[in-house]
């Protein structure tokens, strides 16, 4: 963008035509009173903004002109037209004739805000296209994003063009490697799976440092080649070296493109990472060659001496192996930096912006490759920072930075769009852009079947032919090359015209066509997609002892490969880098083993959560506890749980009070509201304290989760431990859940029946369906295993489950927590028998997820628990009111009352209780309860109903909470 | 070739061993010295000293178990041949392997279900056929490291048996231990490149 050129869009909009003006835009000539009081320019700080235009703002003596009429309208492009146009010459002169200003009531100040005004308004406008494109699945599953946002920024831009003549908005090459490419990069290196990068390091170092060179190289010379038999036409002036240059920033694989198409592509890690990570490497070449050749050619290709091309090649390593170091050093700092952040929680995620943003800007000053910083900054620093970290913060870094990301790869689209509009800027070769795009494709494909013939060689699993094919047609060019190009200095290379207009069909080319043809590509190769599958204990376990077993073979069989390698700095790292890196409480439980326990369990307890389990969870973690819990000192967890959650927290001592008669009554018309006033739990916390994200909430976060996960674990242990969940039943649990849904609904539509008495006999029919669906489904619910919460497969959580998959009845997971209550059903739960079991185990369980600090009173907890498991009954009595249920419900009803039930004194007959937990039958209930549960915990603690059902007793707790 | 066949020749029933493990003669060659250069007494076996000597081994969680391996059914020595055998459940699997397999034959020692069973012995300690609690929780606790506390590993061990326990049994059969690793790429994990 040339600084000097002011636009001026006249949003003048008579009176009445407030922000659309855009019709109303006409006015320019229309309105009599317009005069133009300000020509202002916007954007000349330092270009930073996405478009240095400049707005007019007429101030006119009425309050009509507003920032608004005359943002928007630019914005949206409509209106601007005719009034822009006539203004422009009068611009600089219209100020002066401004009139003095006499103490003013209303003061217009669009140019103190204009440039930062603009640049939120362009993100604004591009996020709402964003939304607008999304609006329709179609289409964004058959376009990519990337294309949409660019053809959006080629009508603006045209849109800017015919109102101001002239063509602003455009990408600069200082916004955008400054502001825009930074976060972007950043995103990507943050996540970038390591393991996975690593393992193909090989093959993306190779393709991003010989590929490019190759590229460049080819390109260029068959470029000059075409120019020398005459294909392109003599008012290009270019000799070899210039091509050579144009070849350097043509030739490099561009990230942003390569991410925005191929994330929407999903094919198998492999690829993706190679040609991701190829694009992202690659920078490092890029810069060079590109800044080599342009010195050549500045410098005239007579006075390039042979050291000049040495120095060339060192550079090279300078510049990479530079930027790398940068990186690697700021994630080092970032990563000790972290470390002694407990008392700051807050400012966590700034710090990893800002060390991450320094990193780059460091590299930039010093001339190394700033992408390949900040990508190993972001690899380097992701451990350890996730490791110091909170757990809020870490949501907060991923979002943030995911948004930025978003936000800057869609401006840059949309800018690169308007970009190419302005003409003034290029000048059309067809045998050079031909030329170009051949080549590159070209040169390209034969680059990469090349390489991974080479590669191939060394490679344990081979590149196939169709992977070769993707590879090629995925070197997507994009703004990088844009920019580069603009950057060029139009007095030392006198073919830059062709140059840009070369570059920009080239990069709209491979955006847009190949963007748009790879997807159906990718299906039609029956290229393999990624599955993605969240990670199990297990696969986590052997995958780790399959490194250890392959370090040793190798070892064994005396090659120092990837794996002894690997191996190596892992203890390196285990024993210095970890221990320095990483705070203390951090290090202490982190293992990558642990770490996927770890989540899988919060992963379990949140959805567990969400689906409507908050006020479980909350009297949860109680009930064991209840009975003694005055003893316990306020610092209990179930205390801190209660008083910082949400209102669904029941007071637990009231659950003692008694029930009315009308309780039943009463859940009748629960049933009926639960539909209304279901709410998920998060919603509570969110209200609770969003400003201040207090080490109390994270707090309070981890007690519930693990408060739940214990929950779980009893469950799971008891039924293990009493073999109650009959081997063979629970086999995939998970599996059944989704089918149940089915078979649930329909119960848990007729609220009613249920509650007077869950008939044994209907029970035992669903738990017959459920199982032949379970086997039938299997294949499908595996899917589901994938993203969902992976319980622990036992008889008892399967039912729980199963409620759970089932989308209409996620509530099923409530019951579990809802033990507080002594529920005549808890009573009767097979489970008790297991009580004394159930204090070990829970104590066992209160170290893994509990951060320690709650440790404390989580063991306060439990030993309280311990004590009251000793006596079976001690609870009962607030229990025994309900009036037993049928077995079926009960049993239902098992898996949740764990917690309740060391308590409870009534035994199931064995057989009964195996039935019922041997399926689903019981899910179906379950859900329907679940469904009441969260309910009650707000509103509904009166209706409930003390003996219509089992599966009402959280209610009854509820309720007694409220009272 | 001449050369490398010639050496190739010495190795003792080379002919069986090739057939047996599948290996390409440069890849037994290559193993052959190693076995040599482990075998520091030329006394023509393996003793399980001559690989603890292995420095790295002794820093490998597994180091033992994977030792112990190369000695099945207790003996205290390992020949070439056998020596040969284990290696070749890491060899990569070829594509020809898989299609032009005689369903008669016995599978290679490279097949996944090979390789998986390996691991599987590295848990199995008592060779019953089951990864019980106890044995995951010694694995786990040789994997996991000292940061973890044992409550915590008992309760991971609990979790980890429970996923993969599909009888209800608490353990974790042979037949459910591959189950449980059923979308893993076990052919790409247990494979190391240059024992082709």
């Amino acid at each position: 963008m040339e600084e000097g050129v002011p636009i001026r869009v006249l949003g003048r909009v008579s009176g009445s035509e407030p922000g659309l003006g855009g019709i109303g835009a006409r006015i320019g000539g229309s309105e009599p009173h317009v005069p133009v009081t300000r020509g202002r320019r916007v954007g000349g700080g330092g270009g930073s903004d996405a478009g240095p235009a400049a707005v007019q703002c007429r101030e006119g003596s009425e309050a009509g002109c507003r920032m608004l009429r005359t943002a928007l309208p630019l914005l949206l492009s409509l209106p601007l037209a005719g009034a822009g146009a006539t203004n422009e010459p009068t611009q600089e002169s219209v100020p002066l004739g401004e009139p003095p200003p006499g103490l003013a009531l209303f003061r217009w100040q669009w140019h103190e805000v204009e440039a930062p005004y603009l640049v939120a308004l362009w993100i604004l406008v591009a996020s709402l296209a964003k939304i607008v494109f999304h609006l329709s699945r179609k289409v964004t599953s058959l376009v990519p994003e990337s294309c949409l946002l660019i053809l959006l920024g080629l009508v603006l831009g045209g849109i800017v063009l015919a109102v101001a003549k002239k063509a602003e908005y455009q990408l600069e090459p200082g916004t955008f490697f400054l502001f825009l490419l930074p976060p972007i990069v950043l995103d990507s290196g943050y996540f970038m799976p390591s393991r996975l990068f690593f393992d193909n390091l090989g093959a993306i170092l190779t393709y991003a440092v010989v590929g490019t060179l190759w590229n460049a190289f080819t390109t260029g010379v068959a470029l000059w080649g075409l120019q020398q038999a005459g294909f392109v036409a003599p008012r290009v002036q270019a000799g070899l070296l210039d091509f050579l240059l144009f070849g350097s920033l043509i030739s490099a694989v561009d990230p942003v493109a390569v991410l925005a198409v191929f994330e929407e592509v999903h094919v198998n890690e492999t690829l993706f990472i190679i040609v991701f990570g190829e694009s992202l490497l690659n920078d490092a070449v890029t810069v060079v060659l590109y800044k080599v050749c342009n010195s050549f050619v500045e410098m005239g290709s007579a006075n390039v001496q042979a050291t000049d091309y040495l120095k060339g090649v060192a550079s090279l390593f300078v510049v990479s192996l530079g930027g790398a170091a940068v990186g690697l050093v700021f994630a080092f700092l970032l990563a000790l930096t972290t470390r002694f952040t407990k008392r700051v929680r807050i400012i966590e995620p700034l710090l990893v912006f800002l060390l991450a943003y320094a990193a780059y800007l460091t590299a930039e000053m010093a001339s190394l490759s700033a992408i390949l910083a900040v990508t190993m900054c972001g690899l380097g620093c992701k451990k350890y920072v996730e490791a110091n970290i909170s757990h809020k913060s870490r949501t907060a870094v991923k979002y943030t930075m995911k948004t930025l990301a978003s936000c800057a790869e869609t401006v840059i689209f949309m800018l690169l769009g308007i970009s190419a509009v302005d003409s003034s800027k290029w000048a059309w070769d067809s045998g050079l852009v031909l030329g170009t795009l051949f080549f590159i494709l070209f040169f390209r494909a034969l680059g990469v079947v090349l390489q991974t013939w080479v590669l191939n060689q060394f490679r344990l699993v081979p590149l196939d032919k169709i992977d070769q094919v993707v590879m090629s047609y995925g070197g997507l060019r994009g703004a990088v090359a844009f920019a580069l190009v603009i950057l060029l200095d139009r007095t030392k290379v006198p073919a830059k015209d062709y140059f840009v207009a070369t570059t920009i069909v080239v990069v709209f080319f491979t955006v847009i066509v190949q963007g748009l043809t790879i997807k159906p590509l990718v299906k039609w190769l029956r290229v393999k997609r990624s599955d993605h599958h969240k990670p199990t204990l297990n696969q986590e376990l052997h995958e780790h002892t399959f490194d250890h077993i392959l370090a040793a073979v190798e070892d064994v069989v005396g090659h120092h490969g990837y794996h002894y390698w690997r191996d190596r700095w892992e203890q390196f790292d285990k024993k210095y880098l970890s221990q320095l890196l990483m705070r203390r409480s951090a290090y202490r439980i982190r293992d990558q083993i642990w770490d996927v326990y770890y989540r899988l369990n919060i992963r379990d307890a949140i959805s567990f959560v969400d689906q409507g389990g908050h006020v479980l969870s909350s009297t949860g973690l109680g009930l064991p506890s209840m009975p003694s819990r005055n003893s316990v000192a306020e610092t209990s967890v179930t205390n801190l749980l209660r008083e910082s959650g949400s209102g669904a927290c029941l007071d637990l001592q009231v659950i003692d009070t008694v029930r009315s008669g009308r309780d039943r009554e009463d859940a009748v018309m629960h049933h009926l509201l639960c539909g209304g006033l279901y709410k998920p739990r998060r919603r509570y916390k969110a209200s609770c304290g969003r400003h201040f994200i207090s080490e109390d909430a994270q707090e309070r976060q981890d007690k519930e989760v693990f408060q739940q996960n214990m929950k779980r674990r009893l469950e799971s242990f008891k039924s293990t431990k009493h073999n109650i969940c009959l081997t063979k039943s629970k086999p995939r649990p998970r599996k059944t859940g989704h089918k149940k849904d089915g078979v649930a609904n329909p119960e848990a539509t007729n609220g009613k029946p249920r509650d007077l008495g869950f008939q044994d006999t209907a029970a035992v029919i669903l738990t017959v369906e459920s199982e032949e669906e379970e086997e039938s489904d299997s294949s499908e619910t595996e899917k589901e295993d994938d993203e969902g919460i992976i319980f622990v497969a036992r008889a008892t959580s399967e039912v729980l489950q199963e409620g759970k998959t089932s989308g209409s009845l996620e509530v099923c997971p409530s019951p579990r927590i809802i033990p507080p209550s002594p529920t005549c059903a808890e009573k009767e739960l097979p489970w008790k028998s297991g009580q004394g079991d159930l204090a070990v185990y829970v104590s066992s369980e209160t170290t893994k997820i509990v951060p320690v600090e709650m440790q404390k009173g989580w063991n306060q907890s439990i030993s309280s628990l311990e004590s009251l498991a000793s006596p079976p009954c001690t609870q009962p009595p607030t229990l025994t009111r309900l009036p037993p249920h049928p077995l079926g419900v009960e049993e239902t009803q098992v898996p949740l009352d764990m917690s309740s039930d060391p308590r409870s004194s009534f035994a199931f007959p064995p057989s009964l209780a195996k039935a019922g937990r041997s399926r689903s039958e019981s899910s179906a209930d379950i859900a329907q309860q679940q469904e009441l549960q969260p309910l009650m915990g707000h509103k509904d603690q009166t209706h409930l109903s003390p003996g219509t059902a089992n599966s009402h007793w959280c209610i009854q707790f509820n309720r007694g909470g409220r009272l | 070739m001449g050369s490398c066949s010639s050496h190739v020749a010495r190795i003792p029933d080379v002919d069986q061993i090739l057939r047996e493990t599948g290996f390409s003669q440069a890849s037994l060659l290559r193993l052959y010295h190693r076995f040599q250069a482990l075998d520091r007494e030329e006394k023509g076996y393996l003793s399980r000293l001559d690989l603890q000597r292995i420095g790295a081994l002794a820093v490998n969680p597994l180091g033992d178990r994977i030792i112990d391996s190369f000695f099945p059914n207790g003996s205290q020595r390992v020949d070439f041949a056998g020596f040969a055998r284990v290696l070749a459940h890491f060899r990569p699997v070829d594509e020809e392997d898989a299609t032009i397999r005689d369903p008669k034959q016995p599978e290679p020692l490279n097949s996944r279900m090979n390789k998986l069973r390996f691991a599987f012995q590295l848990y199995d300690l008592d060779r019953d056929g089951k990864i019980s609690r106890n044995e995951m929780l010694q694995v786990l606790r040789l994997m996991v490291g000292v940061q973890v506390t044992d409550e915590q590993l008992e309760s991971i061990t609990d979790r980890t048996v429970q996923e993969a326990d599909e009888d209800g049994d608490g353990a974790v059969s042979f037949m459910e231990f591959t189950k449980s690793l059923e979308k893993m790429n076990i052919e790409q994990k247990m494979s190391i490149r240059i024992l082709k």
